[in-house]
């Protein structure tokens, strides 16, 4: 038994119980967790490990910097786009591109629509069954779901006892064929769920009407980048040309194509005022006595910020959503953030299946060095292909151990939410303030499991209304007689310097995301990224530091161990993404291109 | 017909005893009231959905998010009345030991009669441990939900053939489900693309449930009916690369006329896939007809194959007919295929012929 106290302020005792959820599911990729619980069942150590690795920048090395976005797009299809935006950014920093109005508006809104969509296909469809119970709503009266939901959201027309009657006999029908499917082996019975039948049938009715709706969301993505997961992008501004007057909608962006995103865009942004913000109140509300989960939202949060308002122009100042970083609980200030700044970012390795020269020391990412190490500490249970239980005093995961100035951060809607809250972001403070008086809760319920997916749909509804700014933006500026949307003045690589960096962000649908590149004699010389999952779902670092994941899983009381919902709300709550945080590699990649590939 | 939950279990030798010990259990387990019982009971003496074990490997999970876009069938008419989606680990409310578990019920329970989906694909590198799933490598659960599956789904490039893992250097040794050494040898439908096209998803599952067959496979495993043409052949463009009007920078005159993407790398021309007849998002657009050239992301190896800016050496401006074909000889593929599909399809039959035989002896 060893008991511990982290720099972060948590105090870590391994002598209880170990629960292990391996695969922990309803994420992005492969995660397992391990926990210790005590004699009261209240959870005294964490231990989170990513379990996949891919390798991607390496294989980026000596490619065209203008293919890169392709390649890093596929780091992840469920934040679809959000890598190849972050990785044409980065090759337009180092090379010193401007995009024309048109492309700004046009990435904003492929972007925004992500957003909106990830947040709600996470809501419902990966995270609402730690909340919802869809057996027990077989046992509700759909005349109670029907007042439910005309109650909570009036302007909401699918709201008759018929409607939901419609979905139980559905669901009725699927109970009874004893094939469950992706409901089988659910914790149903545990007393951890707490809606009312009526409140579950509600949310079950939607999860299915979600389901349908958020295929449409990305429509808007398949108008201008042709397809959608992993549309097409491009280094200079967008690829979709426009022409309003001259072809039809099959040569171009026209009329048609302006109106098909238009009503989206409208439809948009009923379906989140009239089911996901009613749904996510009503759900909180009967869960607002379960307050476990902050970890480190209280105290330490980063952001990168995104949504330029003007093209190219990356300073705080003019991006939409917030950036900055709050550290030591101090909301009074928030701090700047500069990813060039070799003394702000570094990662860490000790505790991952990676090798430094100095495993000790943390490196910019500008200079990291990645080479696997798989190797299991001396107190594993198991072997090296059959792992019973990880040994965390040693290596323990394939997600390295980002820090900011030395400090674990949590990242994320939460993070960009509070940020936004302390620099008194007119928009954000009014949408918190309006939680917060509905549920009539205090701030510091912010810092919480409920809290961190409150904010992500609070950020689905401000990024569906900035879809209809951006959407009016473009269209006035088209009718000022700009119809440019690409700048090919430095699409040749021969007009480019031997030698550049570069380095282009987003905020993720997860959180802060960053890619850092260097280009020589045209083709890619190093590319790394370090994304949201890495962040809060860090091992420890050199000091002792646990990372977000760990943190918020620290004394939440689990009710079954046998069935640790507990665990998977407080997880889904930052929605995982792994493939995302497990791919890291090295700059110069020459270990790797050592591999024996048979 | 795929046997019922009670024909397995009888044929398994379990008494009907047991079998309506087992439907109380799955009540209970739900928390519903006894009376659900003999519901439970009827409906898996009757009409099953077919289970389908749906595996992650190492991938982006873009195949998922391709498949519950697809807007007819709906994903929610997939997974509620057509298949029985039992295990994957992107949606199932089940995790940790109890989602392992659900493995090794279906694999024991309708040995022979589930559909395996694998989506992504297994490294063989470090004994397999850069994908661990409880605790230990992907390509052991892989082998096993394999081993007694009826047929193989590859989704997507990743399983298809290693996708983006899998461009050189392949550091993880990413290898696609058909080249895992010691995979049982069962039909194997390749469903390529990065992602592939959701209706295409959804046809492939509801044309194995419709006919009772494998769909026509070409000799790369691929079917037919989706991949047997390539883009550029039924490309809306075509007329333009025929009269030779070509978009010669981004956003140039001939772009904002949808003139064709050749000259700025368009893979159309050696890319076999449905885009340009199916389109994407249900029908509202493709690459091409959005402005970009296509990648050619359900092509064997396209990351390797030069830049996506890089315009096509291979195809001739001006004869472009003898030169693409020869580039594909794919027309002589399909041919080969037919071979390959009916064997595929013969042992499907036998395996179920020999099913019905079985539950009709435990019968009498």
């Amino acid at each position: 038994m060893t008991v511990t106290h982290t720099p972060n302020g948590f105090n870590l005792n391994d002598a209880g119980r170990r629960v292990i959820v391996d695969p922990v599911t309803r994420i992005e990729g492969h995660m397992r967790c391990e926990v210790n619980i005590d004699d009261d069942n209240i959870i005294r150590n964490a231990v989170s490990s990513g379990t996949m690795w891919r390798g991607l920048e390496v294989i980026l090395k000596g490619r065209d910097p203008r293919d890169a976005w392709a390649f890093v797009q596929r780091i992840c299809g469920v934040c679809t786009g959000t890598h190849a935006l972050t990785s044409v950014r980065a090759v337009e920093d180092a090379l010193k591109i401007k995009i024309p109005e048109n492309a700004n508006s046009i990435r904003n809104l492929m972007q925004l629509s992500l957003q909106v969509q990830d947040h709600l296909v996470h809501f419902y469809h990966l995270h609402a069954l730690d909340w919802v119970n869809p057996v027990n709503a077989l046992k509700a009266d759909p005349a109670a779901t029907s007042a439910l939901q005309q109650k909570i959201s009036p302007h909401n027309p699918k709201s008759s006892p018929g409607y939901f009657r419609d979905t139980q006999n559905r669901l009725l029908k699927f109970v009874e064929s004893g094939q469950l499917g992706p409901f089988k082996n659910g914790y149903w019975t545990n007393p951890a769920y707490l809606l009312p039948p009526e409140a579950d049938l509600m949310a079950v009715t939607h999860y299915l009407e979600a389901l349908d709706f958020q295929k449409d969301i990305m429509k808007i993505r398949t108008v201008f980048g042709g397809k959608d997961p992993h549309p097409n992008w491009l280094v200079g501004g967008v690829p979709c040309a426009i022409n309003i007057d001259g072809v039809g909608a099959n040569g171009a962006i026209n009329m048609e194509r302006l109106n098909l995103v238009s009503s989206i865009i409208d439809r948009t942004i009923d379906f989140i005022d009239q089911v996901y913000i009613p749904d996510l109140l009503a759900i909180a509300g009967f869960y607002k006595g379960w307050m476990y989960g902050g970890g480190i939202s209280g105290q330490s949060l980063l952001s990168y910020g995104d949504i330029p308002d003007k093209a190219n122009d990356y300073s705080a100042a003019n991006l939409l959503m917030p950036r900055g970083a709050i550290i030591n609980g101090d909301l009074s200030k928030v701090h700047e953030v500069d990813l060039t700044d070799p003394e702000q970012i570094k990662e860490f390795i000790p505790h991952s299946w990676y090798k430094y020269p100095d495993d000790s020391l943390g490196l910019h990412p500008w200079d990291g060095v990645t080479e696997p190490n798989y190797k299991l500490g001396p107190n594993t249970k198991g072997d090296r292909t059959h792992i019973k239980e990880l040994d965390e005093a040693a290596k323990y995961s394939w997600i390295k151990a980002p820090r900011w100035r030395g400090h674990a951060m949590e990242v994320g809607p939460l993070a960009r939410y509070v940020i936004g809250y302390a620099q008194g972001n007119k928009e954000i403070t009014e949408q918190i303030n309006f939680v917060l008086k509905t549920l009539d809760v205090p701030v510091t319920a912010l810092f919480s499991t409920l809290g961190r997916t409150a904010a992500r749909g609070l950020e689905a509804q401000w990024a569906a209304g900035k879809m209809r700014y951006f959407m009016d933006k473009m269209v006035a500026n088209i009718k000022s007689g700009d119809l440019a949307t690409a700048n090919v003045a430095l699409w040749d690589p021969e007009t480019w310097p031997s030698s550049v960096k570069g380095v282009g962000f987003t905020e993720a649908p997860r959180g802060a995301l960053g890619h850092w590149l260097k280009i020589e004699n045209t083709k890619i010389a190093n590319y790394q990224c370090v994304v949201p999952t890495t962040w809060n779902g860090s091992p420890r670092d050199e000091q002792g530091n646990i990372g977000a994941f760990e943190a918020a899983l620290m004394n939440t009381k689990v009710e079954r161990p046998d069935e640790p919902v507990e665990i998977l709300r407080t997880l889904h709550s930052f929605d995982p993404c792994l493939a995302c945080s497990t791919h890291i590699i090295s700059p110069d990649g020459t270990e790797l291109t050592q591999v024996k590939v048979r | 017909m795929i046997e019922t939950f009670y024909d397995v279990m009888r044929r398994q030798g379990i008494t009907r005893r047991s079998f309506l010990k087992f439907c109380s259990l799955t009540a209970a387990s739900l928390g519903l009231s006894p009376a659900f019982v003999p519901k439970i009971a009827h409906a898996m003496e009757t009409k099953p959905r077919i289970p389908v074990l749906w595996l992650h490997g190492l991938e982006c999970t873009c195949c998922s998010e391709s498949f519950i876009r697809s807007g007819h069938p709906l994903a929610k008419d997939v997974i509620l009345s057509m298949l029985s989606l039992d295990y994957d680990d992107t949606i199932m409310a089940a995790a940790g030991h109890n989602a392992e578990a659900i493995v090794d019920e279906i694999v024991e329970k309708y040995k022979g009669n589930y559909i395996l989906a694998v989506e992504g694909n297994a490294p063989l590198a470090e004994d397999g441990m850069y994908c661990i799933i409880g605790g230990k490598p992907f390509v052991e659960q892989l082998k096993y939900a394999a081993e007694s599956c009826k047929a193989i789904i590859s989704w997507g490039s990743c399983a298809s053939w290693g996708c983006v893992q899998a461009a050189k250097p392949n550091p993880t040794r990413a290898t696609p489900t058909h080249k895992i050494p010691g995979l049982a040898d069962k039909p194997i439908i390749k469903v390529p693309g990065c992602p592939p096209i959701a209706e295409v998803m959804t046809a492939v599952v509801a044309y194995l449930l419709t006919f009772e067959k494998l769909p026509a496979l070409d000799k790369q495993g691929r079917p037919q009916m989706f991949y047997s043409q390539r883009i550029h052949d039924k490309c809306y463009r075509r007329p333009h690369f025929d009269a030779g009007q070509f978009v010669e920078h981004w956003d140039d005159e001939a772009a904002r006329q949808g003139h064709c993407l050749y000259k700025m790398g368009c893979k159309g021309p050696t890319t076999y896939n449905a885009c340009s007849t199916v389109r994407w998002n249900e029908g509202v657009s493709f690459p091409i007809q959005a402005g970009h050239g296509c990648i050619g992301c359900s092509e064997d190896g396209f990351w390797d194959k030069g830049g996506f800016y890089e315009r096509l050496s291979d195809i001739n401006d001006f004869s472009i007919e003898a030169n693409a074909d020869a580039v594909g000889g794919t027309a002589a593929a399909v041919v080969g295929a037919g071979i390959a599909v009916h064997a595929g399809l013969t042992a499907l039959n036998r395996s179920r012929k020999t099913g019905a035989n079985q539950t009709g002896a435990e019968q009498q």
